[in-house]
């Protein structure tokens, strides 16, 4: 890897080169320190740039949604808000665990760390679970966009005397499917990561001392959360009273 | 200039000289920045020229010259904006009298269809000296109505009306270009204005067979049933449309629009959108069920029910200036 | 007189190049000089791709009439030529192969700040790119590289699907870059770089940066759309189906105008440095100039629907973003004004990146100055949709951002290459792109404002003459670009050997030898002098050479 003309540290470094270094620093670093804020940073940017990507759907969604608020009405009362509510608690739950597991990685209790990992595991898989209920609904009740879309003579809520616009109902279906699909795909890349985290854990790679892919891990899961915090209401709760 | 290399296009309207005078200005104020910058460079550039033995001198930068190079520019950028602002506004406001056009887009060619009835295809004849409003929508993907003599240019959308209008002043032939990439003949979508005398634009109208466009818009009406609700006579279950166009409409949910091209075209295709005050939503969507240019006739129509030209609308509790008072709940005449 | 002082080192040392052989090595490296050299070779391959359409492009216009190719084949040569150049070439250009390869050495770092990441943005370029041209092979994409609906989701039957997912996947390999880039500047300068000691490469690579990954993903999940609504026939953006083509506009302008900065920028970076290493001074007013970087990066993002103003949006609408667009006007020209205040009292060598810088300041102030016209509301009605814009946006993109690619690649080849390009060639190279260029793209201004629109193939009689101008230059224009092809290639086989800092220019990376060791320095270096320290530079040369004559004498 290196040799003895390349990569040397002057002495005012602060770096631990000299003596024992974690495995885990990569050479082009010049610390730990370093490395540990890079990782931070790099996560944040690219949730950044995951934000202005659902952000785009988002829009999409307001402007829809403010032109056609009775169709979208409509629309909504279709899908199922208890599942969608119970989603919302798993995905919070699973927050929840991922924040215990790096807890337990800071305080050395490897057997918390890998019973956590594998709870916010369950957790995804419940969720995704879920949402193929949903969308088997959807499936059967001709609700999915395309050919075989159907939504006629679906009175808008509070106007029992006006039927919905089916063309603007299946606007608010093809933006339920492409945002809550979105989301569920960034959810399974999210198992995937979280799979290889557990892996790693059990390989006894995270120490107190370093366990920074847990915490850039955790950031993503919790993004992922977030997102599905705002699709929630936005989708399932419109102009919806108890 | 040379017929066959021109260098200016021809100024064939009102709005031409005053796009005309604004790209002048600009072509001054942006030659004497070239010129500026140019000379400069070049001058610095042979001026300080490496020699031996003197060395540049290190200058940090001159705030006071930042400011003035930063804020100068930017006043004349208002200017500019101004301006440019100014034409606009005249260009997109159509004047109150305006002989109306209803201009079709479809891939590839232009349809066109006076108010008076004569109808076109990519071809547009007008007289000298009167003002012309295009109202356009198009068939199937965007175009755009583009007429590089009088200066003009608009997209034309599927599902929309847009407004474009001139004022021709000097007759002769000149190009109109579908300006938005729209398929495969896209620059075969080439058109003429052909602009007449005002006696020869007379002959060239009589020669005309079919009627005024509102007179085919009265005819559709009744073919398709509109008469049967939007009654004339008594309080139908549809709003009596005399005197609509043009002038505010209360709509069920409490919002106030007013009743122009595109909300004639909306309530036809999506009655549901914009339900009146008053009245329920019963109206049955006509989407699929009329063409583009019977479309035209129809807005046509409810346009000739209205006030003659040139009265602002009124937005007072006045009865005669709005729509026909809603009806008492539950006395809906059947 | 060129300033290469050719003192070769006699033994060939370690370094980037020689350290490892085969394509393993190469594939797999993490290096960021090598991923800057694959970088290299892929967008130049797109370059003349893009390059070969825009050929067939001008020579079927210098007839009126259709008779080169068929309507729907030029509607797929100038769709393609559109998507190859922006996507494929100049939004990863400059800064994924001159900023790949300088950024860590700028700042004194040994690489990026993941360079398994900077691995990964290349192959997703490749891939994006491979999709791309098995497109373009097996049927094409005709609707313009703006994509309208419902043109591109009703209406054609090309290969939109395919196209869209190129580009997306490529998207990703900028979001990517952009986000090494940001890490790396903020974490990993050496001790001593403060952010005010910062080259201006860097600063305008920055601003590149915040676009790249704040912008792309838009137009990503437009086109997941785009592709969403042609496959499953969703009415989206198509208002036969209750949607609306505007938003499809203004979700698509949104990344695209910002798009713009994000290939001028760093065409802007490079000529910073040219200027200073060739007057032997700082540039003036470095701070506004670093400012300037950021405050187009902002008011970039403000400004989309100036590409609208007669698509049906309001006439309120049109006054705001008309304003706006003044606005981010004002930051480039003080640029140039900067820039040309260097070369006072400065000490200017002509040699050739000198030259390509010149030709920039010439031409993008040309473009940018059309810009102005642009923005005002009454002309853009004449002139949008004409070969006005045509003109305006190739001054800008290759008479700005391609000018300074090719003065940046000269600037820095020696070290790159370890060889000198031939000089006189290179002079003349610069010459023939200037020339050819003004020949191509002045007589557009004229067409446009006369009322050409774009994407004619066929057009009234009376244009032919200036697009014969513009087919004649564009030939021009093309030897001037296949003669640097030629010589660089020429000079890694024949050319002397460079020394590690040919120019004596200031800067961490002509602290690295020529080529640079992979790991780029011995040790760290410790920063203690500003940005551009020419008089101090200087003032050592003077001294050694006062002492070499002294040996001599």
């Amino acid at each position: 890897m290196s040799d003895s003309t390349t990569a040397t540290h002057t002495p005012t470094q602060t770096s631990v080169h000299e003596g024992l270094h974690n495995p885990a620093l990569l050479h082009h670093f010049a610390t730990e320190e370093q490395q540990r804020n890079s990782a931070s940073l790099g996560m944040w940017i690219f949730l950044a740039t995951e934000v202005m990507f659902f952000g785009g759907l988002f829009c999409a969604y307001l402007i829809y949604r403010g032109w056609f608020f009775g169709d979208f009405a409509a629309a909504s009362k279709s899908i199922d808000a208890t599942l969608g509510a119970t989603n919302t608690a798993v995905l919070i739950c699973s927050s929840l665990t991922v924040v215990l597991a790096i807890w337990a990685a800071q305080t050395s209790r490897r057997a918390l760390m890998l019973v956590m990992l594998a709870l916010t595991m369950l957790f995804g898989c419940a969720f995704l679970g879920i949402k193929g209920i949903e969308y088997k609904d959807k499936f059967e009740e001709h609700h999915v966009p395309g050919s075989t879309f159907s939504f006629d003579h679906v009175p808008i809520p509070g106007h029992p005397d006006q039927y919905a616009n089916p063309q603007h109902a299946q606007i608010f279906f093809a933006l339920y499917f492409v945002m809550t699909g979105l989301h569920a795909i960034h959810m399974v890349i999210g198992l995937g990561i979280f799979a290889w985290l557990f892996w790693m854990a059990w390989k006894g790679a995270f120490t107190p001392e370093y366990h920074t892919p847990l915490e850039i891990g955790g950031l993503y899961w919790h993004f992922v959360d977030i997102i599905w915090i705002y699709l929630f209401p936005l989708l399932y709760l419109i102009d919806r009273h108890p | 200039m040379f017929d066959n290399f021109p260098l200016w296009p021809q100024r064939a309207s009102t709005l031409a000289g005053s796009v005309d005078a604004l790209f002048i200005f600009l072509l001054i104020v942006t030659g004497l920045m070239t010129v500026l910058v140019f000379s400069a460079v070049i001058y610095f550039a042979a001026r300080y020229r490496h020699r031996r033995g003197v060395p540049a001198e290190q200058i940090e930068g001159s705030t006071p010259l930042e400011l003035t190079w930063t804020f100068i520019p930017l006043a004349i950028f208002m200017v500019i904006f101004a301006w440019g602002a100014i034409v606009y506004f005249k260009e997109r406001t159509p004047p109150r009298d305006a002989t109306e056009v209803y201009v079709v887009a479809k891939q590839w060619m232009w349809k066109l269809e006076h108010a008076e009835g004569q109808r076109e295809i990519n071809e547009l004849h007008v007289p000298v000296g009167q003002d012309v409003k295009l109202i356009m929508t198009s068939q199937d993907v965007i175009h755009s109505f583009y007429v590089p003599a009088f200066r003009i240019k608009q997209d034309v959308l599927p599902g929309r009306y847009t407004i474009e209008w001139f004022h021709p002043t000097k007759a002769g032939t000149y190009h109109i270009f579908c300006a938005e990439y729209c398929g495969t003949q896209h620059s075969g979508m080439i058109g003429s204005i052909v602009v007449m005398e005002p006696a020869q634009y007379e002959a060239w109208m009589s020669g005309s067979p079919s009627g005024p466009l509102s007179v085919a818009g009265e005819k559709i009406f009744a073919e398709l049933g509109c008469a049967t609700c939007h009654r004339m006579d008594t309080q139908g279950r549809g709003p009596n449309l005399l005197g609509v166009f043009g002038k505010p409409v209360q709509l069920e949910d409490g919002r106030t629009v007013i009743a122009d091209e595109n909300y004639v075209r909306e309530s036809i295709l999506d009655p549901g959108a914009k339900v009146v005050q008053g009245f329920k939503p019963v109206m049955p969507t006509f989407q699929g069920l009329v063409s583009e240019e019977q479309l035209n006739a129809l807005v046509a129509y409810v346009k000739s029910l209205s006030k003659p030209v040139g009265q602002p609308s009124v937005k007072t509790a006045s009865g005669q200036e709005m729509a026909p008072k809603a009806p008492a709940k539950g006395s809906q005449v059947e | 007189m060129s300033m290469a002082t050719a003192i070769a080192p006699p033994v060939e040392r370690e370094n980037y190049l020689n350290k490892e052989y085969g394509v393993g090595s190469w594939l797999l490296t993490t290096d960021h000089k090598r991923i800057a050299l694959l970088y290299l070779m892929s967008i130049t391959f797109f370059f003349f791709i893009g390059g070969f359409f825009a050929l067939l492009i001008r020579l079927e216009l210098l007839t009126p009439i259709g008779d080169l190719v068929q309507a729907d084949t030029y509607n797929k040569l100038f769709t393609q030529h559109g998507m190859v150049m922006v996507f494929f070439f100049l939004i990863p250009s400059i800064p994924a192969v001159l900023g790949n390869f300088l950024v860590p050495m700028m700042i004194g770092a040994k690489d990026l700040a993941f360079p398994r990441v900077n691995l990964l943005s290349w192959y997703l370029y490749i891939i994006g790119g491979a999709m791309m041209v098995h497109c373009m092979l097996t049927g094409g994409v005709d609707t313009g590289w703006t994509f309208y609906t419902p043109f591109s989701t009703a209406y054609t039957n090309t290969k939109i699907v395919e196209a869209g997912l190129g580009i997306f996947v490529a998207g990703f390999s900028s979001i990517l870059t952009g986000l090494n880039f940001i890490v790396t500047i903020h974490r990993m300068r050496a001790p001593g770089m403060t952010w005010s000691r910062l080259p201006l490469f860097i600063w305008a690579h920055y601003a590149t940066s915040i676009i790249q990954i704040l912008g792309t993903p838009v137009v990503a999940i437009t086109i997941v759309l785009v592709a969403v609504e042609r496959t499953l026939h969703l009415g989206i953006f198509d208002p036969k189906l209750g949607g609306d083509p505007l938003l499809f506009q203004h979700l698509f302008w949104f990344y695209s105008h910002p798009a713009v900065y994000i290939m001028i920028l760093p065409s802007m970076g490079i000529v910073s440095e040219i200027i200073s290493c060739f007057s032997r001074k700082r540039i003036f007013g470095y701070h506004f100039v670093a400012i300037s970087s950021l405050s187009i990066a902002v008011f970039g993002f403000l400004v989309w629907a100036h590409h609208m103003f007669v698509a049906g949006i309001s006439l309120y609408a049109a006054l705001v973003f008309s304003i706006l667009s003044y606005s981010v006007a004002v930051p480039s020209a003080v640029k140039v004004f900067n820039w040309t205040a260097t070369l006072y009292k400065g000490s200017i060598h002509y040699d050739a990146p000198m030259l390509y810088a010149f030709g920039f300041l010439g031409l993008f102030t040309i473009g940018g100055l059309t810009g102005l016209f642009l923005s005002a509301l009454g002309i853009d009605v004449h002139v949008t949709d004409t070969y006005f814009v045509v003109a305006h946006f190739h001054y800008i993109m290759v008479g700005g951002a391609v000018m300074g690619y090719l003065g940046g690649m000269h600037f820095w080849w020696p070290k790159i290459s370890g060889k000198l390009y031939p000089e006189a060639w290179a002079k003349l190279a610069a010459l023939i792109v200037f020339i050819g260029f003004n020949l191509t793209f002045f007589p557009q201004f004229i067409l446009g404002y006369l009322g050409m629109p774009r994407r004619y193939y066929q057009y009234p009689a009376e244009f032919q003459i200036l697009n014969v101008f513009s087919t004649a230059g564009a030939t021009i224009l093309g030897i001037g670009y296949v003669l640097p092809m030629v010589y660089f290639l020429w000079s890694m086989r024949y050319g002397k050997p460079a020394p590690d800092n040919p120019w004596n220019a200031a800067g961490l990376e002509w602290k690295t030898a020529s080529p640079p060791t992979t790991y780029n320095f011995e040790e760290e270096p410790v920063v203690t002098w500003e940005a551009y320290n020419y008089d101090e530079i200087d003032a050592e040369q003077n001294k050694k050479e006062k002492e070499e004559v002294k040996v001599v004498g």
